[in-house]
């Protein structure tokens, strides 16, 4: 309980910062939110910025901004006229995650076993062939890999469009786009983990003892494999959860990744620091609960 | 356990039988349901016709509103009914009286009559509302001095009891003078407060007053602003008089500045489309800008189509507006827009059957294009120019024979065809051919006189020349461009530039600041009429931005604006057109193209300018029946 009291200060002080350094930085790139491609006639320009409080002093807005926050208010989105932050990211994130989450088991019920396979037939043809496929696809960016699927499945498969997310099947496509390269990740982790695990003296005493290969795999060596994958887990979770530009403009997602790239294209200022409050807030809380797992996984960490 | 595979198998199979007969494709789909599929580039960033400016946001807004005019479905610089049924011009093109259908509806019912009109400006005007696009209704006659609320020629004008003239108002010094010594000077009479003026009332000396302003005329001023004040500031619409008026339910009268011929081709734009004034107010004053009357389910319309969805960042749907006046001519019931923002998806998207009509086709996938959608590819010429801007304070760029021997060094026509490919026209002028006007400009492609100039303005061969940087934005197609003219530069004058990449946003920055030496451009006509080119270089448009501004220019603008004869008028155009292309504040390129894919089933589709093309007379129809 200590810890979590500890931890919740922590993340709290890591957001204040975030919005602080956030806040006064994106205001130091050239041009604002009304600098658009049709020039504001000055007389209009002076009622928008008033209308948003643009034309108060710096520390004005920005205490304005904290004390709204603390309301639970994130603003008005600029770009986006009439719409608070915070109901874009009640509209966009779901999405994310829906797709974030189903990547994620993708990438464990791929990842994790490939890679125990691939250590259990070390230099074997498997294991050349786990982890030539793992590389490619630690390589190769989601940007190639969207459409090649896109076209080689989206195209010649009735039942799967090339994008869109209206249909039962369009999240296809895109979560196995996004779990690629954390699949990858994972299985060699996972092989190296369970191939340090598979030296200890003790899998060599069960062995010797007569375990059958099942057993020595899932009861002697899954558990102590898992502890380092699990910290990996935390971050990259909320890492996808996040969603990403690329894979939501190839495959028409209505997730959050876009409003990230394109909030900091227009400026808008307040979408762009209530997405930052979310990913901050994301990666705060997905380290805390992988603090916790490893918790229950590793008893050595409770008395650290 | 054999049984048990053979179960796992007839289960699996089922599956994929289920999926591949569940699916008819999305085009049979919305065949069915007369639902057109486009794709519409990006979210828009707002539904209401008086705040937005781009072009994907007014794709749907004319599918949900209409003008009094509207575009013919298949002539460009043609005005066929819209809310009006027909329209006249009086007092030498001064007046214009509009008659709306005695049955125009909004979308809930209510009768759409000529007082929503008189509404809908007076908003769009609104001083505290910050429309961008005010300044379009402008020929309207008071409807700037209303809009940037010029206070001293609204109370003292000669609309007024004051009946002073426009030079006495700026000798008074409404707006305020940097150059002045007194602060009250310096702030200007129309911006002091209450406080301010009562103070100034009893301390004259504060304030200077020029010396042809009598005493007794300053006191009555005095006393007037101080009145206007105490009475909290109201609205100034009544008294500013501006030339739009109710004459009754179904009448509307325009009183305007000077002639303005092409007065139709501007009511088929946005900014001139009605908003229903009983749903604004009941979300907000009428000044109040973004507030929720735009949202789905509050959003009311008056055109074909009314808004059914809006699904944020996912689509957005209209479904046929059954209180529409012409509801009989629509034949599609919806249409769905798709915000796509990347154009090989949106090509893809159409491959797979997904789309009727795509917003554009990035060039790489032109070829593409002709060999698998041969008689789906559009390519058509579009109201716009791509040129590219000179900072005519820099040195040498500030000598008319550089710029010009910059401009006539560009090979537009090796550049459109070997790697632009889309079907453009390498631009000589700055005004693109339209209906009625031929540019009048002679930028061709001129090495021989272009080094000659070079030599003349003292850079033989390009000797001794400055290495200027080239500020373009940082998309590919851009840094292409960039790189195709620094050839060009080199090769044909012997100079050498440098090529400066920015984010969209900064790039738009610098341009605005003036903050660069030479830059790319392009500009898309808001309407079809030469003015919409030339006034961008007079000396107070924001998008001027080259330092460049000319009074002879100016003058035969303003004489144009005064012309009613469409021929003469042109002609003043086309004087001022022809100062551009000796000046040469901008090297025109190219004249743009549009370069899309329709799907044989959309049917009255036909090519125009602005690619306005009215949703209300497409339909979808089948030749034979496709299958994927």
């Amino acid at each position: 309980m200590k810890l979590f009291y500890q931890r919740l200060l922590h993340g709290i002080i890591v957001l204040f910062f975030l919005i602080t350094i956030t806040f006064f930085a994106i205001r130091l790139i050239p041009g604002d939110p009304l600098t658009d491609e049709k020039s504001y006639p000055p007389h209009v320009r002076e009622k928008i910025e008033s209308f948003y409080h643009l034309d108060k002093p710096l520390i004005t807005q920005y205490f304005y901004y904290l004390s709204n926050l603390l309301k639970g208010d994130l603003g008005p989105s600029i770009s986006k006229q009439g719409k608070a932050v915070v109901e874009i990211i009640k509209q966009a994130f779901p999405v994310s995650l829906f797709l974030g989450t189903i990547a994620m088991l993708i990438a464990l019920i791929v990842g994790i076993p490939s890679g125990i396979i691939s250590a259990y037939k070390q230099n074997s043809k498997t294991d050349f062939i786990v982890m030539t496929l793992a590389m490619i696809g630690i390589c190769v960016p989601s940007f190639v890999i969207g459409p090649l699927l896109a076209k080689y499945i989206g195209l010649n498969f009735s039942f799967i469009n090339v994008a869109g997310f209206e249909y039962a099947t369009d999240w296809i496509l895109p979560s196995i786009t996004l779990s690629a390269g954390t699949a990858a990740y994972l299985a060699r982790m996972t092989r190296a983990s369970m191939l340090d695990v598979l030296s200890q003296e003790y899998i060599k005493t069960a062995k010797t003892k007569g375990a059958s290969i099942f057993r020595i795999i899932i009861l002697h060596s899954l558990r102590p494999t898992l502890i380092p994958i699990i910290s990996f887990i935390g971050p990259t979770f909320a890492a996808l959860i996040s969603g990403s530009f690329v894979i939501e403009t190839i495959f028409q997602i209505p997730g959050i990744g876009q409003h990230f790239i394109n909030a900091t294209t227009s400026r808008d200022y307040f979408l762009i620091q209530g997405i930052v409050l979310l990913y901050g807030g994301l990666i705060i809380f997905s380290n805390f609960i992988a603090d916790i797992i490893h918790l229950f996984l590793d008893p050595r960490t409770k008395k650290a | 356990m054999k049984r048990k595979s053979t179960s796992f198998l007839l289960c699996f199979l089922s599956l994929f039988f289920f999926f591949g007969c569940k699916k008819e494709s999305a085009l049979e789909k919305a065949y069915r349901e007369k639902i057109l599929l486009v794709g519409n580039s990006n979210e828009p960033k707002g539904l209401d016709p008086q705040l937005v400016s781009g072009v994907l946001e007014m794709n749907i807004i004319r599918s949900l509103f209409e003008g009094l005019c509207l575009e013919h479905p298949s002539q460009d610089r043609t005005s066929v009914p819209g809310v009006a049924y027909k329209w006249e011009s009086l007092e030498n093109g001064r007046i214009w009286i509009f008659y709306l259908h005695p049955n125009a509806k909004w979308s809930d019912g209510t009768p759409l009559v000529a007082e929503d009109f008189v509404f809908s400006y007076h908003r769009i005007l609104s001083p505290n509302f910050g429309a961008v696009y005010s300044e379009m209704l402008y020929p309207l006659k008071n409807a700037k001095e209303y809009n940037k609320n010029e206070i001293g020629w609204i109370l003292f004008g000669n609309q007024s009891s004051f009946n002073l003239s426009p030079e006495i108002i700026e000798k008074i010094n409404f707006d305020g003078k940097d150059s002045e010594q007194k602060s009250f000077n310096k702030k200007g009479l129309k911006n002091l407060n209450l406080e301010e003026l009562q103070l100034l009332e009893k301390n004259p000396q504060l304030f200077d007053w020029n010396e042809e302003i009598s005493p007794k005329l300053s006191k009555s001023i005095l006393k007037e602003l101080i009145q206007y004040r105490k009475k909290g500031s109201p609205d100034l619409w009544e008294k500013a008089k501006v030339g739009v008026e109710a004459l009754d339910k179904h009448t509307l009268k325009f009183t305007l500045r000077g002639p303005t011929a092409y007065l139709p081709e501007l009511t088929k734009h946005l900014s001139w489309f009605p908003v229903p004034k009983h749903i604004i107010l009941k979300y907000g004053k009428i000044d109040t800008p973004f507030t929720d009357w735009t949202k789905e389910g509050n959003h009311i319309s008056n055109g074909p189509f009314k808004l059914k969805k809006w699904r944020f960042n996912h689509f957005i749907k209209v479904e046929k507006n059954p209180h529409y006046w012409d509801k009989n001519r629509v034949s599609l019931k919806g249409i769905k827009f798709y915000p796509i923002s990347n154009s090989y998806t949106e090509a893809r998207m159409f491959h797979d059957e997904l789309l009727h009509l795509t917003y554009g086709l990035p060039p790489a996938l032109i070829k593409w294009a002709k060999t698998n959608h041969l008689n789906e590819l559009k390519q058509e010429n579009y109201l716009g120019t791509r040129f590219v801007r000179f900072n005519t304070k820099v040195n040498p760029l500030n000598n008319p024979k550089v710029r010009k021997a910059l401009a006539l060094a560009l090979d537009k026509k090796i550049y459109i065809e070997s790697i632009l490919k889309g079907g453009q026209n390498p631009a000589y002028s700055l005004v693109p051919p339209m209906q009625g006007y031929q540019p009048n400009g002679n930028l061709f492609f001129d090495p021989k006189e272009a080094k000659r100039l070079l030599r003349e303005a003292g850079y033989p061969n390009g000797k001794n020349f400055p290495k200027l940087t080239f500020l373009t934005t940082d998309r590919e197609t851009a840094k292409r461009e960039a790189e195709t003219i620094q050839e060009m530069w080199k090769k044909h004058l012997g100079i050498s530039i440098r090529i400066e990449q920015k984010e969209w946003t900064s790039f738009l920055e610098s341009q605005y600041q003036a903050n660069y030496e030479i830059s790319s451009g392009g500009w898309i006509g808001d309407y079809i009429d030469p003015t919409t080119f030339l006034e961008l270089w007079t000396k107070t448009n924001g998008n001027n931005c080259t330092n460049w501004s000319n009074q002879k220019y100016e003058e035969l603008l303003s004489k144009a604006q005064q012309t009613k004869n469409t021929k003469k008028r042109f002609s003043f155009l086309n004087q001022a057109e022809k100062i551009l292309s000796e000046e040469v504040p901008i090297a025109p390129l190219y004249w743009y193209a549009t370069n899309y894919l329709i799907h044989s089933d959309v049917k009255n589709w036909h090519p125009l300018l602005l690619k306005t093309q009215p949703y209300k007379f497409f339909s979808l129809e089948r030749n034979s029946s496709k299958t994927k």
